[in-house]
């Protein structure tokens, strides 16, 4: 499993309602349904991705989250989890409002356009970054709307979110000193856990 | 006609009669004291029992679905494509049971049969069957075939109707529900369609009100008709513009107000007459019937989500992208409401060109998809 995923999976409690978008090969539900008893949906789009989902049982409906979770009830899932997704979104703004309503909590990775890396690069080249991490040209790329953990928060506090909890790691996943003091800057993927204005006490037990 | 069989085929296969004497009580209120259906089987049934699937037909449809009745058989049965040995129904893993439903007209006791308490053909005197009355009336045949649970109910449109039914109806005896190209019930526009094919029929002098056979005549302009209508809400737009265009016969306009000239009334005209040699008047009249009455939910005050929560069943709700007559939406309302009831459900939307019809087509997604959620149900 992903590294970011295996964070995730810790901090989803057993038995919980989980809606994934963007839930991919359905990696993080298949091993939530068999370690922590957790039921719910994976939101596709890609056909061959859809097909792996249901090959192993997970439930996944075709769905392209750029046009709203409309379809579902508020606070119907415990857990609205979206993973190195936002950055590709259409309305990044207006579907974080969505997770935030249909979900008590709400669990969001996304890589950090401010990490060093980035900066250097448009700082020295003077060209939009590309990496091994972020391989694509500004003009044929799927990631149409990065941000720095900075912006996310920003849209959080401006939407009314509670961040609960945000952990800036490594492309393996670590989470080294450096990311924990300067995370805008040396962290190169946010994992965030918030909640909507609305439901400020509720607690999830991690 | 195959010269030879292929090797995905489930081959020569013959109907079977299953012949009911106990009284079928009826949603009109009207009960069967005596009927038959009529039915296929491919594949084993094996020991536990645990994998029999049913096939629910479609509003034409009937119980050969699929193979060849003979090698002189011009065409497999209707959904060869999805049934056979390495086919998403795979006949090396599931026992697939395809019937006749009744009120049909390719052997089933329907309209067109002799009602024993009279000794008349029944004709338009046949009652009314509901969704409900067929699933019943499959649950006896599961009976006599010694099969308690289903696998698997798979049906397209009128028979993804079947499908969801089942749940409601016989929740312990369904382990999964393919609805395809189906809805929740019809919408208006869709019972307008319905009761101008209806209108087509009705109308037509040589119906006699539904007693043709005693009159030796056959309603065959007005079958024509409906099918004529029926066939234009199959296909979609691009496909009927990708088939025919503006094609005509001849180069030139002949400024002819009564005969063919463009190759898709041609084409109508050809399946609506080929239609009205084959089928039943008044068994076309029941099954657009039992379309119009198709609503679970209204028992529940139009809850879907309710109505469906009683279901044990996993679902697979499959969609088209250019089927209008039963949109990717209708679809999505039914898993709405089985995501809202906390079902197991996955939902594919095919991109497909061909309309309704594609669920009868091989399109390689839709395979795929199919294949997938069949291979994993265990037996």
């Amino acid at each position: 499993m992903r590294a970011d995923l295996e964070i995730i999976h810790e901090w989803i409690p057993s038995g919980s309602r989980v809606l994934d978008l963007g839930c991919g090969d359905g990696d993080l539900l298949a091993s939530l349904a068999e370690h922590k008893q957790v039921s719910g949906y994976g939101l596709e789009i890609d056909p061959d991705k859809i097909t792996a989902c249901i090959a192993r049982g997970v439930n996944v409906i075709e769905q392209n989250i750029d046009q709203g979770l409309g379809n579902f009830a508020s606070n119907s899932f415990d857990v609205v989890v979206m993973t190195q997704s936002l950055q590709a979104l259409q309305y990044p703004d207006k579907v974080l409002a969505e997770m935030l309503r249909v979900g008590k909590t709400c669990i969001i990775t996304f890589p950090n356009f401010g990490h060093w890396r980035c900066r250097w690069y448009l700082t020295t080249k003077g060209r939009m970054p590309v990496s091994d991490f972020l391989p694509y040209t500004w003009y044929n790329t799927p990631n149409i709307h990065f941000c720095t953990f900075a912006d996310f928060e920003r849209l959080c506090h401006a939407q009314g979110a509670r961040i609960e909890e945000g952990l800036a790691v490594d492309r393996e996943h670590r989470h080294s000193l450096g990311s924990r003091l300067w995370p805008n800057l040396m962290g190169e993927i946010g994992i965030y856990r918030i909640s909507g204005a609305g439901l400020a006490e509720h607690r999830v037990a991690v | 006609m195959p010269t030879v069989i292929p090797e995905d085929s489930v081959g020569l296969v013959s109907p079977q009669v299953a012949q009911f004497a106990e009284p079928l009580a009826l949603a009109c209120g009207r009960s069967l004291s005596h009927y038959e259906l009529v039915y296929e089987t491919y594949g084993e049934l094996n020991a536990e029992r645990s994998n029999a699937v049913l096939i629910c037909h479609a509003l034409s449809g009937h119980h050969h679905a699929a193979g060849y009745h003979s090698m002189d058989e011009r065409k497999p049965g209707w959904w060869d494509s999805c049934i056979g040995p390495g086919k998403p129904i795979d006949t090396r893993k599931f026992f697939v049971v395809s019937l006749n439903n009744l009120g049909g007209c390719n052997g089933s006791t329907g309209p067109a049969s002799r009602n024993p308490q009279t000794g008349r053909v029944y004709g338009s005197d046949f009652p009314v069957v509901t969704v409900e009355d067929w699933v019943n009336s499959q649950a006896l045949l599961a009976d006599r075939l010694g099969i308690s649970q289903w696998a698997a109910v798979i049906g397209g449109s009128l028979g993804g109707m079947q499908a969801l039914q089942w749940t409601i109806s016989y929740p312990e005896r369904v382990r999964h529900c393919l609805c395809i190209a189906s809805a929740p019930k019809l919408s208006a526009q869709n019972i307008a369609f319905n009761e101008v094919a209806r209108q087509a029929i009705l109308t037509d002098p040589d119906y006699h009100g539904g007693h043709f056979q005693e009159q030796g005549t056959l309603p065959k302009r007005g079958l024509m008709l409906a099918r004529m209508v029926g066939h234009i809400t199959y296909l979609s737009d691009d496909a009927m513009g990708e088939k025919f265009g503006r094609e005509r016969k001849s180069e030139k306009p002949n400024f002819d107000l009564h005969n063919v000239e463009f190759q898709v009334e041609s084409y109508l005209r050809y399946q609506g007459e080929e239609f009205s040699g084959r089928f039943d008047a008044n068994t076309y009249l029941l099954m657009t019937k039992a379309l119009d009455y198709f609503d679970p939910a209204a028992s529940q005050g139009g809850d879907l989500a309710k109505t469906l929560s009683v279901a044990k069943a996993d679902f697979c709700v499959m969609s088209f992208t250019t089927d209008w007559r039963f949109s990717p939406a209708r679809s999505r309302e039914i898993v709405d409401a089985l995501m809202a009831a906390k079902k197991n459900v996955s939902y594919l939307e095919i991109e497909a060109a061909q309309g309704h019809d594609a669920f009868l087509i091989p399109i390689p997604r839709y395979l795929q998809g199919f294949s997938a959620y069949m291979n994993r149900i265990k037996v």
